[in-house]
Formats: C-alpha cells, structure tokens, sequence
C-alpha cells in the first residue's frame, strides 16, 4: 500500500517518540538519527523493524546504514510501498 | 533371523544437577575504554554490562569446565563414575583436537565415556541439552554430563567496538538424567548458514599461516543485524519452543536467554510478552558475555539467589555464530 511523505513522517515520529521518548515534533527530514537525534544502531534497529510492520516494507540490513537522516527514512519507505 | 538388540528407550529426561565456575578477575568498563575510545555510559547503554569476569592465563577451559562439573555432578546426588557420556560446548578450546570433552573424563573421574565438543557458539549449551536429552531418552546413557565453557578473553582484540568488550570467559555444566516425569521438552534448533559470516573469527588459521602480517584471530560481529536477528527472529524461536512444549508464557518460573546484550534480553522478555512474575536470567550484567557458559550460568545463579525456582519451569534459549539457534523448556533443578 502507498504512502505519502506526510503519513511515513508522521508514522515515523510516532514509532521513535515510542522508542527513545523523543517529542514527535524533533522528528524533522533534516535532522540525522544518529547526530541529531542521538539514535544509537540498537535503537535504529527497532525502529526499523517496527517501521516496517507498520508500513508494510522490507529494509534489510545492508540499507539501514545509508538511513542517515530522517528524510532517508521517509524516502526509502515512500519508494518501497509505492 | 537374529534380531538386533537395541538400548531401551527410558520416556523421559530431566536436569538433575547444575554447577557454575566464574572467573576470578572482574574486569569493569573503566578498564577497556581507552582501547575502544569510549566511556563506561557508552558500554552500559548499549550492553548493560558493568563488568565481566575473565581468568588469568592459568587458567582455561579444562581448568574451568572441571570445576563446574564437579559442582553439577555433586548437586545431582551422583558420582562422576555414574556419568555416561560427556558433552562440552565451546569455540574457544585452543585445540581442533583431539577434544576438551575427552581431556575431561579422566579429569573428572567418569568412565572411559564417549565425549565430545560441540561447536554451536552461544546456541552450545541448549545444543548440548538437545543431544544429552535424546541419548538418555534413547536409553543410551542414564546420566550425561553437559558443559558450556568458554575462554573468549583469548580471542578478543582490545580495540574492537563490535564484540571484544563485552566478553567473558566461565564455565556451567548441568547433569541430564533418567527421569520418571517430563524434564526436558523438545527442543526447537536450527541454523540460518546464509548469515554465516556475521559473527565470526577474523580470519582461518591457514590465513594465519600463510598470509603474512595476520593478526591472531579475533571474534567481529555485525552489532545491529545481529541485534535484529536475536530479538525478532529468536522470539518466533521461543514462541514456538512454548508451543511444542504446551506452556503458555504465564506457567513459565523463569526466562534464561543467552546473555548477549541486556537490550537483546530486555527487548526479547517484551516480544514473548512475558508476565511481570517470570524470573528474568541478567547475569550478563555482572558477568558479560560468556558465549556458551551464559544460559548454566544465569540459570544457577538464579537458582542461587531464588531458590523457590527450583522445580519450576524456565525456558531456555541460545543463538550465536552460525547462525546457530536452540531452545527447550525445562524443569528447574
């Protein structure tokens, strides 16, 4: 099922407000998880996994590395449910 | 025609004994961030490990395995020459042969026994189960003795930040025995060889050899696709070991995971939904990672610090290099 930047974002917030407690409203494209949001790999990881089952795609491990910054996320997901 | 005589199947096994050996030094983060470029907060965070516990170079696997047998073979009533057959866990024996199960019968004082070692990484100890279960099951041995036993601190690289730090080294050993009642449930194992280099050695000692400039071997792993395999894949894992076992989460005593990482730990009591009541295996805080040696172990000192357990069921389950993965419900010695 396709999603829309706006709802992969959204969603997005949601999943790594759950995991590291961040305010939904910091979750922005630009913002890095690593630098910015001070997401470490293990988090990444769940955040991923959870991130798929929401939005009904696959990321394997070798594609999560390059999720660098939020807008990475919201695009590889966008294009995998298109 | 003359009929083959064969062993006589027994319905049932059970642990009947456990002993744990700890290595003397504990090693606290303070003493390994320096190598890694990193902080005590750095470690605790991302492992929960405080320390771990590592031997001096006098001591190693044999040393270690015979004093957590001798402890398992006493706590099961038994003597060592009642043992049938010996089964050690480990990767970190120095020797691709001949055995440390071998070495170890005339350590320990069994019968000249059958004996060998398995190499299931992490998952060793619950491979080792499966087999102790099925040979007394099968009536080829009233009593088999199960070791996991690792020296990882050989086989780490001071400045690695994938694995090295949270290693330990220790020894636990259970005795499987004969039982009237059901001890043991069918185990749920596998293997997954596509991801085979995930967790691995950093080279082959014919590398070693022939290439030079080779560093010793070390252990590496992939952090987060192993993080991702142990909690998600490895819940379906122990859902199913629930399963063929007929338990449900909530008639569980105790949960004693591999003590990999306490975020794996943590992450995986929430996925099996696991009620607040279930005793949780967290020795790795105090203890690390010690491969094959962590479910003995977790599950004696949980035995240690609560011995209500005992008799209660725990579900057990071991994952590591391979991908190797192993799982039962036991009965609490």
């Amino acid at each position: 099922m396709a999603h829309t930047q706006e709802e992969v974002l959204a969603g997005l917030a949601e999943i790594i407000n759950e995991e590291t407690g961040l305010s939904a409203d910091a979750v922005e494209g630009s913002k890095s998880f690593t630098d910015d949001l001070d997401i470490d790999s293990i988090s990444m990881m769940t955040i991923v996994v959870n991130a798929e089952k929401k939005f009904g795609v696959t990321i394997p491990d070798d594609d999560v590395k390059d999720l660098v910054t939020v807008q990475d996320a919201v695009d590889y997901i966008v294009k995998a449910s298109a | 025609m003359t009929v083959l005589k064969t062993a006589e199947p027994v319905p049932y096994s059970r642990i009947s004994g456990i002993g744990g050996y700890r290595a003397e030094h504990a090693v606290p983060n303070a003493d390994l961030i320096e190598a890694i470029d990193s902080s005590d907060e750095w470690i605790r965070q991302r492992t929960g490990i405080v320390t771990r516990h590592r031997a001096g170079a006098e001591i190693g696997v044999l040393e270690m395995s015979e004093e957590a047998a001798v402890e398992a073979i006493a706590n099961a009533g038994i003597s060592p020459a009642d043992i049938g057959a010996v089964l050690v866990a480990t990767v970190t024996f120095p020797y691709a042969t001949p055995s440390a199960a071998s070495a170890l019968t005339t350590r320990i004082g069994t019968g000249p026994v059958p004996a060998w070692d398995i190499s299931a990484a992490c998952a060793g100890y619950c491979y080792g189960i499966a087999q102790a279960d099925a040979l007394v099951r099968a009536g080829t041995a009233e009593h088999v003795l199960v070791i996991g036993v690792e020296k990882l601190s050989d086989f780490v690289d001071p400045t690695d930040r994938s694995i090295s730090f949270l290693l330990g080294d220790g020894a636990g050993a259970v005795v499987v025995s004969a039982s009237d009642t059901p001890g043991i449930s069918r185990s749920v194992w596998g293997s997954k060889g596509e991801n085979w280099e995930t967790i691995r050695m950093t080279s082959s000692f014919l590398e070693l050899r022939d290439t030079p400039g080779t560093p010793f071997p070390t252990l590496r792993q992939d952090g987060p696709s192993v993080f991702r395999w142990a909690v998600w894949e490895m819940a379906e894992v122990a859902r199913q070991a629930l399963d063929v076992a007929g338990v449900e989460p909530g008639d569980l005593a105790a949960f004693v995971p591999h003590q990999a990482n306490m975020r794996i730990i943590d992450e995986l009591a929430k996925q099996l939904g696991l009620p607040a009541d279930v005793a949780i295996g967290r020795d790795i805080a105090d203890n690390g990672n010690t491969s094959a040696a962590s479910i003995p172990l977790a599950t004696e000192r949980l035995l240690r610090e609560q011995p209500q357990l005992s008799g209660g069921l725990a579900l057990q389950i071991g994952f590591g290099a391979g991908l190797v993965y192993g799982a039962q419900v036991i009965v609490l010695p």
